[in-house]
């Protein structure tokens, strides 16, 4: 059994289209791209993945279980996590609450644990921290040490969304979604980050998708990439298949003037 | 980095639209506010013997502060500004000669026209003191030589060297704090068998002598210069220790400290400042509640202070012998309990409906149920449980077997809300720092993307709902037993609003900014019905409550003490991190940028 | 697929979920009741239910009902014209300008003072068309400043900031203003004074009984309507109104000088307050610096009802709002047995809000609010 199913999938705002017929699996374990010229739809995909736009057809399926109609702090339950394009932290919070707070689901303290500092309480929120910790210190020096007490917002561009990374990496998912990880990142700072892609599966066992513009990037993580255009989905395949594709090649380059019909 | 290479301008170099539009808004604002009546209202609390009132402060602070305003050069990045000096101090004055021809205007009018019809202070009396009980002549040189004198002040603050207008700030302030303290120093003194003291400070009838004024300003800017910013040095240091262990024994350090000087207090005191303290301790009380809901969570409750009602009804129920259909009387402490489930019932019924709904409309729906909650109290149709409009009264003091805390003894009040404070601000700081409070946090910052990373939003903000409305409800039911009955009149939406205030001019977020609020917004100005140590405030609390709203949210968000988090945002900034260069370059450019 | 659309409306139920629905089912329902209740009451008085909950229910009599219904619907007109100024400034600028109702409290203080001056000097009496527009332009003059001004005060350095914060900025103009004018006017309550007999005499019309004061609001509203709706819709300023609602950015791109725009909006709004505040005198002839607050309020619900954004909807959840605070507590409330109901109007009102809210969130005529705002 796949880890995602996508059947059928159909997303439409006001009469567009902007997702149709989508219909893949996800294994668990595996490295997929999804690509596409501006405005095919990928974004809106995550979007249905982690329940922030309901589908207007079609299914999702987790792990077995439909996601339809689960609010998204239940999905993120279930195992799966996201980044966002336009990086989106919680601006005053320390780097460490960021990591720390988005491990809500995986922990239950309330009000009174924390009133009466129950042995409970104290315990998890040792745990809470160390797990924080660890998940930073998977990024090297940049995020932890004077960092880890420091507000997002004081982040440079790519620390930010290194965060980004590690605040979803501290829910505990199986599948993450990251939406455009290396944008803006200058060539040795993608090329760290390509690296750790790899390292996320490898030692933290995340399957994961990734909706990526740079083509050196995809080419290098990716066991198998999708394309979408005009939210369908108009080739899936390795890197060399996909790249090779007259169709995918149209898509990102428009068709040659002759053929105009 | 101020540059100030260029030499300065000449003396009639002015932007003489600016300094004339300044100047008229300094006539027209003095103007307004002898209109509103501030000036004869507030003459009657002296500051300074003989000199100075609270009527003529509100006057003559305009001038400064816009002559200060006048002379603030726009600091634009790579353009260097001229050297402050003589034209910026003409243009101080200017504003402040407009300013005082504004006066004089305002005199003519009202002694040549009568408007006396729609204008309620156009009249011989606001004359009277605009002249100081002279002729016009007199009044408008005073005015003009005012204007100008402090105009050229305001303007000259920016050319002070930071030492003397530490001195001068010091010197100001102090005094200012000293006579409005007058009340409590005389009180203190008294209960310290110190009563020389006040009476060598302090006049007969009220306002500082005019001797100890000079004493005392000389005293206080000295201040500066014998501390030579240790205190300074020794405050940052305790902020900004980065030892968590050091950080937390200063803090109890401090927190002991405080607990002491408030045990103690109360018994040097007299019973108006002990009732005072005990009102802001009971305004202390609302704010920090809802602190947690606006503060921490986010939710702009405008409608708070139906829990407050919920508390003090309740408590009026459970205890007033004179409670309509439920006779028996319990002790407080168990009608405490029902309190809580009351006010967690009151904050899961109004929270739900709201708790989807976008953040302003939240702010409007809880105002009407704020609303619907005092109406429903006043309503004959739940007179025969609720007494309508005559409320419940005779509600017994608490008992508490050897002592007894009731209204006529303010200083077991006082040491009631003492202990209801001193467990909310437990609860709030623990709150805080755990899984539920980085919850709130996150959901005040992003919502959306806090239920993306797994936070049930739903479950979150009402729980802040409801630890808010029992803060509150507490409240409630410590005020009815302080003052023995409750009236639906004490439950308006002003008291939302004033908390709100409260909130706000502290420190959203912050504790301590919120203790601070209360003590100098309540404590001072006083609360809906509770007068506080300017008690000539009471006809225009609310417009200063206003404006201060504004002003807040104009040019200080963050509030007067804003959390730890906010002031170490302005500290610690990373430089140089997105330079296309190599790992090790960046890293050193950093530390270049942060020996800067 | 008709398996795939069950399983879309899966949706997992939460306590809340549960909670709310139990609220509707049952506000619905005491509607319901409520309505039968009073339809009983008037066709036959000693209904069982009636002598359960109401026995001394003297019922309506056909005059009285309409009586109601054309106060409610005057009412009504006045908070459509001061809800058109929350609607225009949220569609633009998203945030609720909590001092509108001061705006309004200012045109019927100005037209107070104007029309006692009339009065001393005889006009009033003389020629009262005449006095009227001088009062209606009076209080649109000083509305329309009062609104400009805040603006740029208290609004326009704000404007990028969330919106939370200038709601509670708002909230402080709000108090300052009402606060100003206790201190500038006193705290006594102010009268117009008397109208002519001609216009306050009770007419028939359509065996309608109502008072010429009513017939006058009612048409002076539709005439301001008529006005805005040209201005939105039909001129150069409406379209760059509508656009800059629409996305700031790009309007100000396509060379709409936003500011300006913004100003306008804010200014028509005052001027809409402005005029809704000279028919409050002329309906109620009194005024104190309260007169603001409550109408405010019940004039953003009235926003809210219609969908805010949306101009005719604003207009037509006034008179929605005007009928039900007028007729809902004696055909509903009264025949539940619920004593004093006349003193739960201003209930009723935020009832509505609350109830709309709950049912249906973007109001009964849809709001027309850009992406951003809506988020």
């Amino acid at each position: 059994m796949s880890l995602l199913e996508i059947e059928n999938l159909q997303i439409t705002f006001g009469g567009l289209d902007a997702l149709s017929n989508l219909d893949f699996a996800i294994e668990e374990g595996e490295i997929v791209s999804v690509i596409g010229p501006n405005g095919a739809g990928k974004t809106t995909f995550f979007n249905a993945i982690s329940g922030m736009i309901p589908p207007t057809s079609g299914e999702i399926i987790f792990d077995g279980e439909s996601v339809l109609g689960l609010d998204p702090n239940q999905i993120t339950e279930m195992g799966i996590a996201r980044t966002f394009q336009n990086v989106r932290l919680f601006p005053n919070m320390t780097v460490l609450e960021n990591v720390m707070v988005s491990q809500h689901c995986r922990t239950s303290q309330l009000v009174v644990g924390a009133l009466f500092q129950t042995k409970a309480f104290k315990k998890e929120e040792k745990e809470i921290r160390e797990r924080a910790e660890e998940i930073l210190s998977f990024f090297g020096t940049r995020l932890v040490g004077y960092r880890l007490d420091q507000p997002a917002f004081a982040l440079s561009y790519a620390n930010r969304r290194r965060l980004e990374i590690a605040r979803a990496m501290a829910t505990q998912p199986r599948l993450l979604l990251l939406d455009e990880p290396v944008a803006g990142m200058n060539p040795i700072e993608t090329a760290e980050l390509t690296a750790l892609i790899g390292r996320l599966r490898d030692e933290w066992g995340f399957t994961i998708v990734i909706i990526e513009h740079d083509m050196k990037v995809v080419r290098d993580v990716s066991d198998r990439v999708v394309v979408l255009d005009h939210g369908v989905p108009i080739a899936q395949g390795s890197y060399d298949d996909v790249s090779t594709n007259p169709d995918v090649i149209e898509a990102y380059l428009g068709r040659p003037v002759e053929a105009k019909r | 980095m101020m540059s100030t290479s260029l030499p300065s301008r000449k003396l009639f170099d002015q932007d003489w639209k600016r300094v004339s539009f300044w100047g008229s808004i300094c006539a027209l604002s003095q103007v307004f506010i002898c209109l509103v009546g501030l000036p004869a209202e507030l003459n009657r609390r002296i500051l300074i013997e003989s000199t100075l009132s609270l009527g003529y402060l509100f006057i003559i602070w305009v001038p400064l502060v816009f002559g200060y305003v006048v002379s603030k050069m726009v600091e634009l990045e790579g353009v260097e500004n001229p050297k402050p000096g003589a034209a910026e101090l003409l243009s101080g004055a200017i504003t402040g000669l407009l300013g005082g021809l504004g006066l004089v205007v305002l005199m003519l009018g009202i002694d040549n026209f009568d408007l006396r019809d729609p204008l309620l202070n156009w009249n011989p009396k606001l004359l009277r003191l605009l002249t100081f009980e002279n002729s016009i002549g007199f009044g408008s040189m005073i005015w003009l030589l005012v204007g100008v004198g402090l105009g050229v002040f305001g303007a000259s603050l920016h050319q002070m060297t930071t030492r003397i207008r530490k001195m001068v700030a010091y010197a100001i302030f102090g005094l200012f704090t000293l006579a409005v303290l007058e009340d409590v120093i005389d009180d203190l003194s008294e209960g310290l068998r110190l009563e020389w003291l006040s009476d060598m400070i302090y006049a007969k009838r009220g306002g500082i002598t005019v001797t100890s004024t000079i004493v005392i300003a000389v005293v206080l800017a000295a201040l500066p210069l014998l501390t030579r910013g240790k205190v300074k040095e020794a405050v940052s240091r305790y902020r900004s220790s980065d030892n968590p262990a050091e950080q937390q024994r200063n803090s109890i350090v401090l927190f002991a400290l405080v607990a002491v000087v408030f045990l103690v207090l109360p018994w040097f005191l007299g019973g108006i400042i002990n009732e005072l303290l005990a009102n802001v301790g009971l305004f202390l009380l609302l704010a920090l509640g809802l602190n947690i809901v606006v503060g921490l969570a986010g939710l702009l409750d405008l409608g708070y202070v139906a829990f407050f009602a919920v508390g003090g009804y309740t408590t009026a129920v459970f205890t007033s012998p004179n409670s309509p259909w439920f006779s028996p009387e319990t002790h407080f402490g168990i009608s405490l309990l029902v309190v809580v489930v009351m006010a967690t019932l009151a904050g899961l019924l109004i929270g739900a409906p709201v708790i989807r709904m976008r953040g302003d409309y939240l702010a409007i729906v809880t105002l009407g149920f704020g609303e619907i909650i005092r109406l429903l109290f006043l309503s004959d149709w739940l007179k025969p449980y609720l007494g309508g409009s005559q409320g419940i009264t005779n509600i017994p003091g608490i008992d508490l077997g050897p002592w007894e805390v009731r209204g006529a003894d303010p200083r077991s009040v006082f040491y009631m809300v003492l202990a209801f404070c001193v467990l909310a601000i437990y609860v709030s700081w623990r709150l805080q720092g755990s899984r539920i409070g980085r919850a709130w946090m996150a959901i005040r910052e992003d919502e959306s993307v806090a239920e993306v990373m797994g936070i049930n939003t739903v479950n979150s903000k009402l729980m802040a709902f409801v630890v808010g409305a029992v803060l509150a409800s507490f409240s409630g039911a410590v005020l009815a037993a302080k003052v023995g009955s409750v009236f639906p009149k004490s439950f308006e939406i002003l008291v939302s609003i004033i908390i709100l205030v409260v909130v706000i001019v502290g420190g959203m977020g912050s504790i301590t900014g919120v203790m601070v609020g209360s003590l100098v917004l309540i404590g001072i100005l006083g609360g809906p019905r509770q007068p506080g140590l300017l008690q000539e405030f009471q006809n225009y609390k609310l417009l200063i409550y206003g404006a201060l709203l504004v002003f807040m949210m104009l040019k200080r968000p963050e509030g007067l003490v804003p959390t730890a988090r906010r002031t170490r945002e302005l500290h610690q900034e990373e430089y140089l991190q997105d330079a296309w260069l190599g790992d090790d370059d960046s890293e050193q450019q950093e530390e270049a940028g942060e020996r800067l | 697929m008709s398996e795939i659309l069950k399983k879309k409306f899966k949706k997992r139920v939460s306590g809340v979920d549960r909670f709310l629905t139990f609220i509707r089912v049952l506000m619905a329902t005491l509607i319901v009741v409520g309505v039968l209740a009073f339809i009983a009451q008037q066709v036959w008085p000693e209904n069982p239910f009636t002598e359960w909950r109401n026995p001394d229910a003297r019922g309506l009599t056909g005059d009285q009902f309409k009586g109601l219904i054309v106060s409610g619907l005057s009412q009504g007109a006045m908070y459509g014209l001061i809800a058109l100024g929350y609607s225009m400034v949220y569609g633009v600028l998203g945030f609720i300008n909590f001092a509108h109702g001061e705006v309004f409290m200012v045109g019927t203080m100005s037209g107070w003072i104007t029309s006692e001056k009339l009065h001393d000097a005889g006009l009033w009496e003389s020629n009262f068309i005449l006095s009227l527009f001088v009062i209606i332009f009076v209080a649109i003059a000083t509305s329309t400043v009062t609104a400009v001004i805040t603006e740029r005060i208290a609004y326009r350095p704000l404007r990028n900031s969330p919106r939370l914060i200038p709601l509670i900025t708002s909230i402080g103009v709000s108090f300052f203003i009402q606060n100003a004018a206790l201190g500038l006017f006193g705290p006594t309550s102010k009268g117009y004074p008397r109208l002519p007999e001609w216009l306050s005499k009770q007419r028939s019309i359509l065996t309608v009984e109502i008072a010429g004061t009513k017939i006058l609001v009612m048409v002076v509203a539709a005439v301001s309507m008529a006005g805005l709706w040209y201005l939105v819709e039909r001129t150069q300023t409406g379209r760059a109104m509508r656009a800059v609602a629409e996305d700031k950015e790009i309007a100000s791109l396509m060379g709409i000088n936003v500011n300006r725009t913004i100003v306008i909006t804010f200014g028509v709004g005052g001027a809409m307050a402005g005029v809704g505040g000279i028919l409050w005198g002329l309906l109620f002839r009194s005024v104190t610096h309260m007169t603001g607050f409550l109408p405010g309020i019940k004039a953003f619900t009235a926003a809210v009802v219609g969908g805010i954004g949306n101009m005719g909807g604003a207009m037509a959840g006034g008179v929605f709002l005007g009928s039900a605070e007028s007729i809902a507590p004696m055909v509903i409330l009264e025949p539940l047995g619920v004593p004093g109901v006349s003193q739960l109007k201003d209930a009723v009102a935020f009832t509505v809000l609350v109830l709309v809210l709950l049912f249906k969130p973007s109001g009964l005529f849809g709001e027309r609010l850009s992406q951003e705002d809506r988020a």
